[in-house]
């Protein structure tokens, strides 16, 4: 039998069911090019009545999952296929975490999951009942900055600024980790942290300036 | 991505009974997850295995040290036992990926992970592996991170796991259970060259879990340590890597345990150069004598002849950084 046409992740349809939120312009056309017809209405419009209906035949397979963004607790229906990254960023309207290679291979997507930094990419979002996520958005004290964000600004350590949510989140894994003690070993660490505007040496800066080396 | 159900495993029990029914183990899912996104990989159920009880390193009763199969890569590198016991599997974990993918990756997952060929990863190319019968693009194509060592006419993949180079080295082995019990597989059985099936990649059958990689004790005092030489300083698969370990007393060498990466088809053991350090005393001289025959039966591709040569010193210096010099 001829397999369907593989959708990408990030066509892939989440329904949140609570809070209940209305389909943006994003995830409207996302699900509306990888399902096409048939299976948009199972996906999108859906709030939290469709719980427990009988998907239509063709959908693909979801499963409900409860975790906490940011300390606020979301509990969402999701197309297996869907990434923490993907569900940050499509249907949660978290955009903070940026999609760079969604292959593990350039660390744009890092979140703290349970307090450790994670590829949100490869991690499917299925798997994450009872999670706590962290993302950039949820990163500083109101309007206090986290001390590693304020860095990133004192030490100017961005460009284009793509990478610099993952930079940062990573910093903060690698800072917890105690891998921040020189130089070299920030370098090291921070290593699944691709930059393609080469901001390296002020990204080291900013990571010592926060964990007090500078 | 192909559509998937799921379902995660309370204990083991269900987790074996779900895979005999065809359902795909998912521990950290670094490697799955990708090749699934590619549609390399198209298993129709995943069996989330990440709350099974296989988490630990302990003490074995005969003197070695069992990692369980979902400790982490991280958790492992950093384990006090493991960092002074056998320093090799410390630094080829540290040395391996990224430290985001170390919080995520298993050891199970580990040695599983399939070959990095650009071809094998590509569904619109040819490769026996993937697809068997369709040929092996890499062949006649870009070659030069492809292995010289363990090779067919079939595939020339390498087998990418630094970590695996290491248990090769200490003469690890594989606990499996399955639906028929338990069993146990040295490491060297393990990974499998690809003859004329490099489809099939492990001596796993069909369902079976992994629960742990087990060393076993060697004597001590014993040195041990992990190099790795690729095209940049880190988050990169290894061109050239040696696993060293040697245990010298008396200032003799009594045992010498060497394996290779990035150049064979799987974690690729030197007896040849093991024999020729063992009873001689340590020196630059012997290392560079040692190292000369590194990759003996090397059968380079078109772009990959300077992995001989460079196989050859990263031998040579692992085996002065460890062994030291007179
Ligand atoms: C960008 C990038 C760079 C990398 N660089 C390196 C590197 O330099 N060196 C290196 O060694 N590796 C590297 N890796 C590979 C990485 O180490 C592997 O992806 C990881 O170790 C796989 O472990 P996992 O737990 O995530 O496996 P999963 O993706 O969960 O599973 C992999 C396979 O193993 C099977 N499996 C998992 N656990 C078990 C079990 N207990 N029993 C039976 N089957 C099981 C699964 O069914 C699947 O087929 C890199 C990966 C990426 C994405
Ligand atoms: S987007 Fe996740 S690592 Fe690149
Ligand atoms: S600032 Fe542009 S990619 Fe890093």
């Amino acid at each position: 039998m001829e397999e369907p046409i593989p959708a990408q992740p990030s066509e892939t349809a989440a329904v949140p069911t609570a809070p209940p939120v209305r389909p943006t312009r994003r995830t409207f056309i996302t699900a509306t090019t990888a399902a096409g017809a048939t299976v948009a209405t199972g996906g999108l419009v859906a709030g939290p009545s469709r719980v427990g209906a009988a998907a239509p035949a063709e959908s693909p397979p979801t499963s409900p999952v409860s975790l906490s963004v940011n300390g606020d607790r979301h509990t969402v229906t999701v197309d297996n296929r869907t990434s923490l990254l993907d569900l940050l960023r499509e249907h949660l309207g978290l955009t903070g975490s940026k999609k760079g290679c969604n292959a593990g291979a350039c660390g744009a997507c890092t979140v703290l999951v349970d307090g450790r930094r994670v590829n949100s990419c490869l991690t499917l979002a299925v798997r994450l009942e009872g999670a706590e996520v962290t993302t950039i958005e949820g990163l500083a004290d109101g309007d206090r900055l986290h001390p590693l964000q304020q860095a990133f600004i004192d030490q100017d350590a961005f460009q284009c600024g793509y990478c610099t949510p993952g930079q940062i989140m990573s910093g903060v894994g690698c800072m917890q980790e105690g891998h921040s003690g020189s130089a070299e070993e920030i370098r090291e660490w921070m290593s699944g942290n691709i930059c393609r505007c080469g901001c390296y040496v002020k990204i080291v800066r900013a990571v010592e300036q926060a964990a007090g080396r500078k | 991505m192909y559509p998937f159900s799921f379902t995660k495993a309370a204990g083991t029990r269900e987790a074996l009974e779900a895979g005999r029914r065809g359902g795909r183990y998912i521990a950290g899912g670094t490697t799955l997850v990708d090749l699934m996104r590619e549609t390399v990989e198209r298993p129709r159920t995943l069996v989330d295995i990440s709350a099974l009880p296989m988490r630990e390193v302990t003490d074995t009763a005969r003197g070695g040290l069992r990692i369980g199969a979902l400790v982490r890569m991280a958790e492992a590198a950093a384990h006090p036992k493991v960092r002074t016991l056998y320093p090799v599997i410390s630094q080829a974990l540290e040395l391996s990926a990224s430290a985001q993918l170390r919080n995520m990756a298993t050891i199970g997952g580990n040695i599983m992970q399939r070959t990095r060929c650009a071809y094998f990863r590509d569904v619109t190319a040819a490769c026996n592996k993937r697809e068997p019968g369709s040929g092996c693009a890499a062949l006649q194509g870009y070659n030069r991170t492809h292995a010289i060592l363990g090779t067919s006419d079939h595939c020339v993949a390498t087998h990418p796991s630094d970590v695996a180079v290491a248990f090769a080295a200490l003469e690890a082995s594989v606990h499996l259970l399955g639906p028929d019990g338990e069993r146990s597989v040295p490491f060297a059985d393990f990974l499998l060259q690809p003859g004329d099936t490099p489809n099939r990649e492990q001596a796993l059958r069909p369902g079976e879990l992994i629960t742990a990689v087990e060393i076993p004790p060697h004597p001590g005092p014993l040195k041990s340590g992990y190099m790795k030489v690729r095209d940049r300083q880190s988050y990169e698969f290894a061109l050239t890597s040696a696993a060293v370990a040697l245990h010298v007393r008396g200032g003799v060498i009594r045992q010498a345990k060497i394996a290779v990466g990035g150049v064979g088809t799987v974690p690729w053991r030197l007896p040849a150069v093991e024999r020729r350090l063992t009873g001689r005393r340590p020196s630059d001289a012997l290392w560079a004598e040692a190292a000369e025959g590194a990759a003996e039966g090397a059968r380079p591709l078109t772009h990959n002849r300077f992995k001989v040569e460079l196989l050859k010193r990263t031998v040579e210096r692992q085996l002065r950084i460890v062994g030291g010099t007179k």
